[in-house]
């Protein structure tokens, strides 16, 4: 049986599929690939590609951390943010990389904290995801996905 | 004249009520639009919520149900000492009773606890209830105004965030929030209750049967990443609410507006016919007696 599969932020559901055959997920502690009749889960999410595949047909989403619950072949993502292919701003994700990652590099002449450091690499993270994301748009969609390039 | 200056004045009430009618309407009309978007968004926030209470609910079962006191600090309940209120209002009048009713309810909360603890303070979020409990005397703790009419879960974390630390520092030993539920367009009704220390959801929902779930990482962890999570999730929600509440009041409050300008023009449209036709018959009158008299002469 199929999985059915939904995504919802605190603002709204995103995505809600059935017929779900593949799912590859962003887990907290490393990528997972949810199959049919997979064992009871809860997980948390780190930042990452989430990628939805029915049948031939494969979907990427950029998923900002949260969370992932499945049970009898439903899986819920509480996701903290989430965004589909064409939710997703290549501009402002590309001025969002180039902004974390100036931070990074002129880390000694404002970065104190580790707070902000963390802050820095999570934004990176997050535009970095968002980016690898909207290239789909682009390549088609279709295949595994793929490392960086 | 006096006859004449009479008709004037009524043509001029006319005038000015008929404008008012017109200024309400409007109004009404704005809210109504922005109560169908308000409802929209507390309707979209729902799945979050409900799937975030189910999921804690099996976490909360998981990880020894009741007894959780030890698992996290936001579920610790302990000697209150300090209690704080956060409390949830319009920024803007016009709405009726919505405001007054709410600081109403916020006030009760607040005397009910007033003599059984050392110490409480309130956090508000609209001016309204702001105003009303800085008038009253009471000690603000923090203010959030101007969050708008459509809050992002983003504008509405500080709140969430604040009440969050005070808690876990110790500042702070029991919260509350207190909105007006928003129920349908012509009820609202001021709700508060208790947001910390967590009330973990019980009931287990979702899944029927009790599922051994794996856990990565483990319960107890999840709980500490889920826990703030529910917590700005229902301070979000209970101003999803409000908002819906606020517009909903205000459309209902400007319909009754207009009704009643409407009814006054036309009790004053009918007064002005009356002194008009009386002024006539008044001219009449000189004129038939100025000309009798010339006759007669």
């Amino acid at each position: 049986m199929p999985l059915k599969l939904t995504i919802v932020t605190a603002q709204r559901t995103v995505l809600e599929q059935d017929g779900v055959t593949k799912l590859v997920v962003p887990a907290a502690e490393g990528q997972i690939t949810i199959l049919p009749s997979h064992a009871a889960l809860m997980s948390s999410l780190a930042i990452g590609e989430m990628v939805v595949f029915t049948g031939t047909a494969s979907e990427s989403i950029a998923i900002h951390g949260g969370f992932i619950q499945v049970a009898n072949d439903e899986v819920s993502v509480l996701a903290d943010a989430a965004e589909r292919v064409d939710q997703i701003d290549l501009e402002r994700a590309e001025a969002g990389r180039a902004r974390a990652q100036a931070r990074l590099q002129g880390r000694d002449a404002n970065l104190v904290g580790g707070l902000d450091v963390l802050r820095a690499q999570l934004a990176l993270q997050r535009s970095l995801t968002r980016l690898r994301v909207a290239r789909r748009r682009v390549g088609g969609a279709t295949g595994a996905p793929s490392s960086r390039p | 004249m006096a006859g004449g200056g009479q008709v004037r004045g009524i043509r001029d009430r006319i005038r000015s009520v008929s404008s008012t009618a017109k200024v309400t309407r409007a109004m009404e009309l704005v809210a109504a639009s922005k109560m169908r978007r308000a409802q929209e968004r507390a309707v979209q926030a729902r799945p979050y919520a409900e799937t975030m209470r189910a999921v804690l609910a099996q976490l909360a079962a998981a990880t020894g149900g009741g007894d959780g006191a030890s698992l996290h600090p936001l579920l610790q309940a302990r000697d209150v000492k300090h209690v704080s209120y956060v409390h949830i209002t319009a920024d803007r009048g016009l709405a009726g009773g919505l405001n007054s009713n709410m600081n109403r309810a916020g006030a009760s909360l607040v005397l009910e606890y007033q003599p059984k603890v050392d110490r409480v303070s309130v956090i508000s979020a609209g001016r309204k209830g702001r105003d009303f409990f800085r008038r009253s005397g009471m000690e603000l703790l923090a203010d959030f105004p101007e969050l708008g009419d459509f809050p992002n879960f983003e504008d509405v974390r500080p709140i969430a965030r604040l009440i969050i630390d005070d808690f876990v520092a110790g500042r702070v030993d029991q919260v509350f929030i207190g909105y007006q539920r928003f129920i349908n367009a012509a009820v609202q009704r001021p709700t508060t209750r208790q947001l910390l220390p967590i009330i973990a959801p019980s009931e287990v929902v979702s899944v029927g049967k009790a599922v051994d779930f794996i856990f990565e990482p483990s319960p107890e962890e999840l709980l500490a990443t889920l826990l703030p999570r529910y917590v700005e999730m229902q301070v979000y929600e209970a101003v999803l609410e409000a908002r819906a509440s606020e517009q909903s009041a205000r459309m209902v409050a400007m319909r009754q507006a207009t009704d009643a300008a409407k009814e006054m023009v036309s009790d004053l449209t009918l007064a002005y016919n009356k002194a008009r036709q009386e002024n006539i018959t008044g001219e009449l009158l000189d004129i038939v007696g100025g000309k009798a008299a010339v006759e007669n002469a």
